[in-house]
């Protein structure tokens, strides 16, 4: 596969069926999809699109079932499970609709955790802390996600995603658990963290005016990639 | 951080940690106070004879084993005008065996003759006996029976007259409990016979070799021992069953160990399966999810098993406040790493399961999980 001059996901021919009971059901159904990097994407669709199983793929939590998949120089229809796993800790990582924060630990070990688990020293580089001023939640980091709003969440989600400083940010529906004033913050968080690092953001979303923070946008139904704009 | 994560889950639900720390903590308490009673009365038997002061016993023919508490079939006459006049022997003394309330033994005693073998009994209220039915305690079985000096008591076993308490000495001497030896001898209806026989020598020097004379003279079938031998062979090996039921005990340890983590570490796994999804998502391997849940298994084994220490002094003290002369328990300190390392056993055993079956969660189904 060509790499189409900087192109850091490069998708062909994409498809996935997934086995429940003894019924095979195809959530993609042939995605051919190029994003260059340092572009903010958004990708809408209605529930059952395929949106969030074509993200459980470029960001390595499921193999494809067939076609090819490569993401920032791997190609993940031929990786094993582990190498999966190592895509996970540095090359991607996840912004969640229901933030998914440890309810265990603090924000700042919900952060620490993920530097931890790739294998890095547990104190951020300066330039990551002042991203957590920029993020507005630099005096909220010791307390547990029960005590925090659901913005200041999915603001220490964020933080957690790009600490290892990912090549690629995969944000599923991002605002979907939030207000209005919210879900305005954390999108202008995100097209900030884009035009500031030239962090590559894809996210998911149902709302056409979330959608129009992305650089572009692609309109996915029943498993295929029907527009792009 | 895995620490952490294991702390901070372990405190995040307080109950669920505190029930598992008790559940593993009760069979290490039942192994260490089972350990403890087995070597406090085995060392409760060596202080009492040593404390008799003799060096030689001479049991009948009827006791080859050195736990069996025999009936008196040696005649008292005729063995102590042998032995005061064998060579070296300066003390002879008999006592007849009773036992009453398991494990304790009544000793049926010539007095004058025990207070001059073992150098004066050490009186800590009373005195010798005065009558017939008088009874001298030891201050344990006197905490125990809740009794003083002028007392009356029934003990089941020693006929249905009342003993009165004429004396309370210092334990570790002969027997917990002590009568006349001429009513006990009545009592068992053995009248001039003793179940045992005392000797001292004039140096313990010439022990064995009075020993070896003693054993020519009287043939094998009566068991002739230095007290040494004795005491030595007063070991937990030497008990018929003891060490089978040790480790018995062991092993419903290691079970409990193993079932209790496993269940807990079960419902946690269940209970944390989003979590587990959001490890995963965040590129935590197999293997890290698989250490997390170990970690915790083994620091519910390591705080199960500090509070089962903690509980056996507990044991300990309820067994010394209620039944000090009948059940003499010791801590044995070695035993906490034995009782650690068993019960560690089960809970590595027991984290097994649920922590492959963490391990192996989809994460993208752990993700969904509500």
């Amino acid at each position: 596969m060509n790499n189409g001059g900087g192109d850091i996901i490069q998708i062909r021919g994409l498809r996935k069926v997934y086995r429940v009971g003894d019924v095979d059901v195809p959530a993609l159904r042939g995605v051919d999809l190029d994003v260059k990097r340092g572009t903010f994407l958004s990708i809408v669709g209605p529930s059952g699109s395929g949106k969030s199983t074509l993200f459980h793929i470029i960001g390595g939590l499921t193999p494809p079932t067939s076609g090819e998949v490569r993401v920032a120089d791997q190609d993940l229809s031929k990786v094993s499970d582990a190498e999966r796993t190592r895509l996970r800790k540095r090359t991607v990582g996840f912004v969640f609709q229901k933030f998914n924060l440890l309810p265990n630990l603090t924000a700042r070990d919900n952060i620490a955790v993920a530097r931890y688990i790739a294998g890095m020293d547990s104190k951020p580089d300066p330039e990551f802390e002042e991203m957590l001023r920029l993020l507005g939640i630099e005096q909220r980091l010791d307390h547990k996600p029960n005590a925090l709003s659901g913005g200041e969440q999915q603001r220490i989600a964020i933080a957690r995603a790009i600490v290892n400083r990912p090549a690629i940010l995969l944000a599923d529906e991002p605002t979907g658990n939030l207000d209005t004033e919210n879900s305005k913050a954390v999108l202008e968080i995100l097209r900030d963290l884009n035009r500031r690092t030239g962090q590559t953001i894809l996210m998911i979303t149902h709302n056409p005016e979330a959608a129009a923070y992305g650089h572009n946008t692609v309109h996915m139904r029943d498993g295929q990639i029907i527009d792009r704009s | 951080m895995t620490a952490k994560l294991v702390i901070e889950n372990l405190k995040h639900k307080p109950m669920r940690s505190l029930l598992s720390f008790l559940l593993i903590g009760v069979p290490v308490t039942l192994i260490l106070t089972l350990v403890g009673l087995s070597h406090g009365m085995l060392e409760d038997s060596h202080e009492r004879a040593r404390g008799i002061g003799a060096d030689i016993i001479v049991r009948g023919t009827n006791a080859n084993s050195v736990l069996n508490a025999s009936g008196a079939t040696l005649s008292e006459k005729k063995f102590l005008e042998l032995f005061e006049k064998w060579p070296h022997v300066t003390q002879a003394m008999g006592v007849v065996l009773h036992p009453i309330e398991f494990p304790l033994i009544v000793n049926g005693v010539d007095l004058p003759r025990l207070m001059a073998m073992s150098g004066d009994l050490h009186f800590l209220s009373g005195g010798p006996f005065q009558q017939p039915n008088d009874m001298i305690v030891d201050q344990y079985y006197a905490a125990q029976k809740k009794v003083k000096v002028g007392d009356t008591i029934h003990i089941t076993g020693l006929g249905s007259t009342p003993w009165r308490i004429s004396g309370i000495i210092q334990g570790g001497i002969l027997a917990h409990v002590l009568v006349p030896l001429p009513v006990l001898q009545d009592l068992d209806s053995a009248t001039g016979k003793v179940s045992q026989i005392y000797l001292k020598v004039d140096d313990p020097k010439n022990t064995q070799s009075v020993i070896a004379a003693l054993k020519e003279k009287l043939g094998s079938a009566y068991p002739v021992w230095s007290l040494e031998e004795m005491t030595s062979m007063l070991s937990v090996n030497n008990i018929q069953g003891l060490k089978a039921f040790i480790y018995v005990i062991m092993g419903v340890g290691v079970v409990i160990g193993f079932a209790v983590v496993c269940l807990s570490m079960y419902m946690s796994v269940l209970q944390r399966t989003r979590e587990i999804g959001i490890l995963k998502s965040l590129g935590g391997s197999k293997a890290f999810i698989l250490r997390i849940i170990l970690a915790e298994a083994m620091i519910l084994g390591l705080g199960g098993t500090t509070l089962g220490v903690i509980m056996s002094f507990g044991a300990q003290w309820l067994i010394r406040t209620f039944v000090p002369a009948s059940l003499p328990m010791q801590i044995v300190p070695i035993w906490w790493l034995i009782a650690g390392a068993i019960t560690l056993v089960g809970a590595g055993l027991g984290s097994v399961y649920p922590g492959l079956s963490a391990a192996r969660h989809d994460p993208i189904e752990a993700l969904a999980y509500e």
